[in-house]
């Protein structure tokens, strides 16, 4: 009787086509919300992951979150590198400058100040130039999406120079990395070029980044490293989850992308579930013709559950996929880079619609499960 | 997929080719003292007051009567889709009421063929589609099913439009389809509610002799609901119905000699 459920499903093409509208809105709606929630979000923290040499993050024990770092006195880096456990132990800076580009044009940009012998800390993929070349003379490094918004609309040219801190700047290579969470230029140097490019400051390290010994644990050691230096040290991931949950606990983020796929789920029970229960309605006569003919509750409610999981599963494939459209064509905008279908969001659109597919279903079940056979007989 | 929800029915004997030959007719329906009501309280209506009937095979029973008369409901009743309130009913040798919702499922679904006034046709069904669903119902495979429903459509007149839809079809050929669904898996009990008020008098008159012609037979009782006195004709027995009781039954003899026989 599958056939026959799917054959009245798809007889009404415009009730069959509002309801796969109504579930692929809605799974658009959510899946999109959803990713693009989580790529903003991860953003705040996508700096601390393109730092992959080392597992361990070391700061000031009052840090909440990967942009708010107050200075390390240079002492703390000997302490760190003294803690059993740990291999290699470096400076890094972490901050926000303003950089005035050709005739005086101010630009906020982000600026990372790398060790100045092991580069730990720097870009880990070039579009143009070599890390290498970071230990020429006011060199730096900019991302992509940086020298698009320092440069708008010019070919990548290295050789280009503008100042920080009335210091000059010669850009010596481009590289990949992921978009922060404020999508400002993300600008890579040294740390000896670092302390002339920041205001002078008693600690410009605010950062330590370490590395454990070979056999050795990251979450142990810097366990271990706050035990003896009074620091806060988190593995890398850690201290990711730890900017994420300020970010997510601290702004108004969640909320209002909150109330957008909660529409979109509204949206989605409203327009299917009212779509589905007329095309029951209208279906009733014939429902209840099947019942007269020896029909048994429980074959029809599997015709209307197949007939919701085929809405469903259609909707929400449409959903996705245009969903997964939007992200490759907006893929090559700048500050959209980097935002993508997430598969958790896949996964949990597609347990919200099944919610939704039920949740329309069951009037239309309860309709027909005290549907009297004798209906047939009342006429038209 | 189908097995999941298939069910297996005992196969009915075919009656259309019953080697034996006409028999004697027998009570296919035997009703005493139904009642049947609707409502409690201030709002209770009683449909059905002490309703006798008695139905035999092989013949065309009319049921008769004014509007709210508890024609339908009687029908209804006798069909299994509707509990009466009280009396007894037994339908082609079977206590109904004894019989557990499931097992009244099974007895519709192998014994009882039903004619609509609407049709009730599936508008995305074809016509053999339509036509087959009794025996898809009972389990049968949808190729042996549409087989044995295209035979079914070539004898009500249909084979050429089998594979039309109810929207292409008029409203007699729709009459025929429901006909013809009504009859392909062969029931003892054939039971109709209005099926000419939707049609024309041409067409009426073609529905009927249809249901001379391919529904009356020696193992099946058909039972007619009308309202439509240009039809009475066809009937051999004609129950008339009155503010839920049986006022009276005739039958052609009856008819042409002007006699009446009360219930």
């Amino acid at each position: 009787m599958y056939w026959l459920a799917l054959k009245m499903l798809t007889g009404d093409r415009v009730k069959f086509l509002g309801l796969i509208f109504g579930v692929t809105f809605s799974t658009f709606l959510m899946s999109q919300q959803v990713s693009v929630f989580i790529g903003i979000i991860a953003r705040a923290g996508n700096q601390i992951l393109d730092v992959r040499d080392a597992s361990i993050w070391v700061m000031d024990p009052r840090v909440r979150h990967f942009d708010e770092a107050p200075g390390l006195p240079t002492g703390d880096l000997k302490r760190v590198q003294g803690v059993p456990g740990v291999e290699w132990a470096v400076h890094f800076y972490k901050g926000q400058m303003l950089a005035r580009i050709g005739a005086g044009l101010p630009r906020n940009v982000i600026l990372e100040a790398v060790d100045d012998t092991s580069l730990v800390g720097a870009p880990g993929e070039m579009i143009a130039g070599a890390v290498s070349d970071l230990g020429r003379p006011y060199a730096v490094i900019v991302d992509k999406a940086g020298y698009e918004y320092l440069w708008p609309g010019e070919p990548i040219e290295l050789g280009r120079e503008f100042e920080m801190n009335d210091r000059r700047a010669v850009l010596v290579g481009v590289c990949k990395a992921s978009a922060p969470f404020v999508t400002l230029p993300v600008v890579f140097t040294r740390f000896s070029e670092a302390l002339h490019y920041v205001p002078r400051q008693r600690n410009l390290m605010n950062y330590i980044l370490a590395e454990v010994a070979p056999g050795e644990e990251p979450a142990t050691v810097a366990r271990r490293i706050s035990a003896e230096t009074g620091l806060l040290a988190l593995t890398q991931q850690g201290f990711f989850w730890n900017t994420m949950r300020y970010v997510l606990g601290s702004t108004g983020i969640p909320v209002n992308f909150g109330i957008t796929i909660a529409l979109g789920f509204i949206v989605g029970v409203a327009v299917a579930g009212q779509t589905f229960y007329l095309f029951t309605l209208e279906n009733l006569k014939h429902f209840g013709s099947l019942k007269a003919m020896g029909v048994n509750n429980r074959r029809l409610v599997g015709m209307i559950l197949l007939q919701a999981l085929a809405v469903g599963g259609m909707g929400f494939g449409l959903g996705i996929g245009l969903t997964a459209f939007f992200f490759q064509r907006t893929s090559q905008i700048t500050h959209l880079a980097g935002l993508h279908l997430y598969w958790q969001a896949m996964a949990g659109c597609g347990a919200a619609v099944l919610v939704i597919v039920m949740l329309s279903s069951l009037l239309s079940i309860r309709r027909v499960l005290v549907l009297e056979p004798a209906i047939v007989f009342r006429g038209a | 997929m189908k097995t999941l929800f298939a069910r297996r029915l005992p196969r009915q004997k075919s009656h259309a080719a019953d080697p034996v030959g006409p028999r004697e007719p027998a009570v296919a329906i035997r009703a005493r003292g139904l009642t049947k009501d609707f409502g409690v309280g201030e709002t209770r209506v009683q449909a059905l007051r002490g309703t006798d009937l008695d139905v035999a095979t092989g013949a065309i029973t009319l049921l008769v009567g004014p509007s709210g008369c508890g024609k339908t409901t009687l029908v209804s009743i006798v069909a299994g889709l509707l509990d009466p309130t009280a009396g007894e009913l037994h339908v082609l040798g079977k206590n109904l009421r004894q019989l557990s919702p499931a097992e009244l499922v099974d007895f519709r679904a192998a014994n009882i063929g039903f004619v609509f006034q609407q049709y009730n046709l599936l508008p995305s069904l074809t016509a053999a589609e339509n036509a087959s669903l009794p025996l898809l119902v009972s389990g049968s495979p949808r190729g042996e099913a549409l087989r044995r429903t295209r035979a079914m459509l070539e004898r009500v007149g249909l084979g050429a439009k089998a594979d039309a839809y109810p929207a292409e079809l008029s409203g007699g050929q729709q009459q025929r389809v429901a006909i013809a669904r009504a009859l392909v898996h062969e029931p003892r009990l054939l039971v109709c509610d209005e099926p000419t008020a939707a049609l024309d008098a041409g067409a009426g008159q073609t529905v009927m002799e249809l249901f001379q012609q391919v529904a009356v037979h020696p193992a099946r009782a058909v039972v007619i609901v009308t309202h439509d006195n240009r039809i009475l004709h066809y009937g051999q027995r004609i129950v008339h119905m009155s503010d839920g009781r049986i006022e009276r039954v005739e039958t052609n003899s009856d008819r042409h000699s002007g006699h009446e026989v009360k219930p």
